[in-house]
């Protein structure tokens, strides 16, 4: 597999904090990353160095070859790479369809293949039969398909998404994660920032730890998880040494 | 020498015009509202010096306290009697009506004082002048500019040093999480209408020694104090003070180099100017 | 979208039809100011409505379309047709020069920026020879017995119905082109950026470009109603162009109409204009402010009893029958 995102040395500095120091990772073609790392840990500062949103003070965003550090976030979408809001961002004075079709007219003017475009978005996150709904009146867990069918709609080759199944429950996160998976399918690749570990293992090809602004560790599901420094990182010292016990 | 008088000149009315952004900055930082008839408070309370001083023969400098009370009423009012109906619309409906009540006050002086001129020709203050060094300054000036350096601090210190003002501040950062907290928001921003009166109260009744007073004597004042408060950053005092003394030195100075037409395209190009550097006003956040 | 247009055609068709059954110079001159406002609101309304960027300054570009075609016309006898066309043109080039430095500013601090902008040109006007300064254009009146095809050349009438239609036909070009905006990419690119800056640009937009366009096409439709505003009193100077109360004036109408709606603009000039004119022609001549009294007033109390504007209330009755929400009516950034 060729490099499809890479992420090479990336440091962001917000006076004094170190949000992000020297972090270094690669996003192959069609596989899904994730990024996770306790409160703090600079995830959602790396996302916006990557979308544009911020500057990073040092390193670079090279994307199929091409470097994108310092672009404008629209030009950075325009290449491919879509992103979606932690806190969510709905149009509140639109509707669902409203709401996606903004995203929809990114690759066309027509409004008839917006449309389209569109329909076949809403299909693909299960939100047709809500099409009308306000932005407004939404539940939180809608709120977040809408997010996703919005970036989706732009057609994305990587979508990049910011803790899309916080604050979910079960069943919803389960939808998300098949979601994630049928994107997959799709040929997108994904980075995912989030919390929740049991949702994020079963779907990750590759999972890049951050803790204080640094990268502790990268890898597949199953060695991060034992990885000794990622339990030190998420539970501390104490609780660390106990665990070993058992 | 022409210079110094023209500085001196331009902050003393500095001043004044700091002391009617304060009250301005005041209801739109707490409150988010751009107040448009806080020229008319200002109009209306040169009327109550006028008054006070033809029918009581009070002089402005004792008839103060009145219009600082008058006005006060008035913006307490105000606020209970439509702000507090159209806070919560969207967008710019309130300001709509504010601009309505400006309408309604300013034409309501004109019905009941006519629009013709009126001066306070022989207030205690009046004539009088000092010379400093060959800058002569007039006594209204004089007394009107140091009432707005004091009662700005004074509004200053009951914003920082009492309960009430923190309050009010509590209530500008977060109006829901102040409700929380045990705070009376509704009486909060009562209370700052009503100071954002007093403080236009109080530079009505000092500019009635030196200005004309008619119905729309207050519109003016009320667009350069909406530059000084943007100027400053809303809601910050401070940013009012410095502002309204930027915008009274660029009009004197610019009235004198480029010719007195100039001097308010001027205010409102330094506006301009400024604000591309520091786009949230000078000591905006 | 057909029945949305279906009930633009009826209200076209009702402006046409209903000066026909009177002779009345006042109804007739109501009509007039009411397209005319209406127009205007239509053109705020993209910037401010879709666009979510509150100016307070488009008395700029009404009073440039205003003095374009009176000064070409009083100068060179040019017709205020070319006239309303150029200044249409100046006015956006002159709204693609602040739009640079005023658009990097939020809420407040951009309403402020245009106030500003249009306090400026009004001081430049004010001293400016070439345009007369502060004295004013009067326009020059051709014969009263020309030619029906001349006086339509040189703009200017000898009773009112042909500006009912000009003025007509003005707002219906404007409210279809702002209609057809709407349900463009445009228009959902505006919309866009009002609710959500950041998303916007996470979607691959680029605001700035869109409220650069917006207030552009927003400047010229403002300027073509001064030019026609201009040749229909026949008198201009720059206090009466720019100032901040033809700024609020249309502000007012189109927020208590509905904002960021299309039929907003039209709903509160068809409230606001006849009121103002009625209570001036009833309350006013007497030069006691009566009649701006009690306008000031009504304002205070539509404003009050009536906050999210009349098209609120027809959304609300529509509900009651039946209708989905479609949604729209903006929340405009005021938040610094």
């Amino acid at each position: 597999m060729k490099p499809f995102l890479e992420i090479k040395n990336i440091t962001m500095k917000f006076g004094s904090l170190t949000a992000n120091e020297d972090v270094s990772f690669t996003i192959h073609d069609n596989e899904i990353v994730s990024l996770i790392g306790p409160n703090g840990a600079g995830k959602t500062t790396l996302f916006n160095c990557i979308t544009g949103f911020y500057k990073p003070l040092a390193g670079c965003v090279v994307y199929r070859g091409r470097d994108i550090t310092g672009m404008a976030p629209h030009e950075i979408c325009r290449l491919g790479i879509t992103r979606t809001f932690q806190i969510v961002k709905t149009l509140n004075e639109m509707t669902v369809e409203q709401n996606v079709m903004t995203g929809a007219f990114l690759r066309t003017r027509s409004r008839r293949e917006a449309a389209g475009i569109t329909a076949e978005a809403l299909e693909f996150t299960g939100l047709s039969g809500k099409k009308d709904t306000l932005g407004a009146n939404l539940t939180i867990a809608d709120r977040k398909r809408v997010e996703i069918a919005r970036a989706l709609a732009t057609k994305p080759h990587i979508l990049m998404l910011d803790e899309c199944m916080a604050g979910l429950n079960k069943t919803e996160i389960k939808d998300v994660m098949e979601l994630c998976l049928k994107l997959k399918k799709k040929g997108l690749s994904l980075l995912i920032v989030e919390h929740i570990m049991e949702a994020i293992i079963p779907i990750s090809d590759n999972i890049v730890v951050l803790n204080a602004g640094k990268k502790i560790t990268e890898g597949a599901p199953q060695d991060v998880v034992n990885n000794e420094e990622v339990i030190k990182a998420y539970l501390g010292d104490r609780y660390h040494a106990k665990s070993k016990k058992y | 020498m022409i210079i110094g008088q023209i500085i001196a000149n331009g902050i003393l009315m500095g001043f004044i015009y700091a002391l009617v952004a304060v009250g301005l900055t005041l209801t739109w930082g707490v409150m988010d509202i751009i107040n448009f008839a806080h020229g008319e408070f200002l109009m209306i309370s040169m009327y109550t010096a006028f008054w006070m001083f033809s029918l009581f023969a009070l002089d402005p400098l004792g008839a103060l306290p009145v219009c600082i009370a008058v006005i006060f009423v008035l913006g307490v009012i105000t606020y209970s009697g439509i702000i507090k109906r159209v806070i919560t619309a969207p967008g710019l409906t309130a300001l709509l009506a504010t601009f309505g009540f400006s309408m309604f006050l300013k034409n309501l002086a004109q019905y009941l004082w006519t629009p013709n001129y009126r001066y306070i020709n022989d207030a205690f203050v009046s004539g009088k002048s000092i010379s400093l060094g060959g800058i002569v300054i007039g006594m209204p000036q004089i007394v009107a500019a140091l009432a707005s350096i004091i009662l700005t601090i004074v509004i200053m210190a009951f914003m920082d040093r009492t309960r009430t003002g923190k309050a009010i501040q509590a209530t500008a950062l977060n109006k829901n999480t102040a409700l929380l907290m045990g705070i009376n928001t509704e009486k909060m921003y009562a209370i700052t209408f009503g100071l954002s009166g007093a403080c236009v109260g109080a530079a009505g009744a000092l500019m009635a020694t030196f200005f004309p007073i008619y119905p729309a004597s207050g519109a003016l004042y009320s667009v350069i104090a909406f530059v000084i408060v943007a100027l400053g950053g809303f809601g910050n005092i401070k940013g009012a003070l410095f502002g309204g003394l930027i915008i009274g030195l660029t009009e004197a100075l610019g009235g004198f180099f480029l010719g007195t037409q100039f001097k308010y395209a001027l205010v409102f190009l330094i506006y301009l100017i400024v604000i591309q550097v520091r786009p949230k006003g000078l000591f905006g956040w | 979208m057909v029945k949305n247009k279906k009930v633009l055609l009826i209200i076209i068709l009702v402006l046409a039809v209903a000066p026909l059954f009177t002779k009345a110079k006042a109804v007739h001159n109501a009509i007039i100011l009411l397209l005319i406002f209406a127009t205007l609101g239509e053109a705020w309304n993209l910037i401010t409505g879709f666009a979510g960027q509150t100016s307070f300054g488009h008395a700029a570009f009404f009073g440039i379309g205003a003095y374009t075609s009176a000064v070409i016309f009083y100068r060179y006898g040019i017709t205020p047709w070319l006239g309303m066309i150029l200044g249409g043109f100046i006015a956006s080039a002159v709204a693609a020069v602040m739009s640079y430095p005023c658009f990097r500013l939020k809420g407040h601090y951009f309403a402020i920026a245009t106030l500003a902008v249009a306090e400026i040109i009004k001081q430049v006007f004010v001293s400016w020879n070439y345009v007369e300064g502060a004295t004013g254009i009067s326009i020059p009146i051709i014969p009263r017995s020309s030619y029906f095809l001349t006086r339509l050349f040189y703009l200017q009438f000898n009773d009112k119905l042909p500006w009912v239609y000009i003025c007509l036909v003005l707002f219906t070009a404007a409210i279809f082109l702002c209609s057809f905006l709407e349900n463009s990419k445009m228009g959902y690119y505006l919309k866009a950026i009002r609710e959500s800056h950041e998303v916007a640009e996470a979607i691959g937009i680029n605001p700035a470009n869109y409220k650069l366009y917006a207030m552009i096409i927003s400047a010229f439709i403002s300027a073509l109603c001064g030019s026609i505003y201009a040749q229909y009193i026949l008198y201009i100077d720059p206090f009466m162009m720019f100032s901040l109360d033809i700024s609020m004036k249309i502000v007012l109408l189109t927020v208590l109409g509905g904002i960021g709606n299309i039929y907003g603009p039209i709903i509160g000039a068809a409230i606001f204009i006849p009121l103002s004119e009625f209570t001036r022609i009833k309350l006013g001549g007497s030069g006691t402010g009566i009649d701006l009294m009690i306008y000031g007033l009504l304002i205070v109390l539509i404003t009050c009893f009536h906050p999210k504007g009349v098209i609120g209330i027809v959304g609300r009755i529509a509900e009651k029958f039946g209708r989905k929400p479609t949604g729209g009516e903006g929340s405009i950034e005021t938040v610094s």
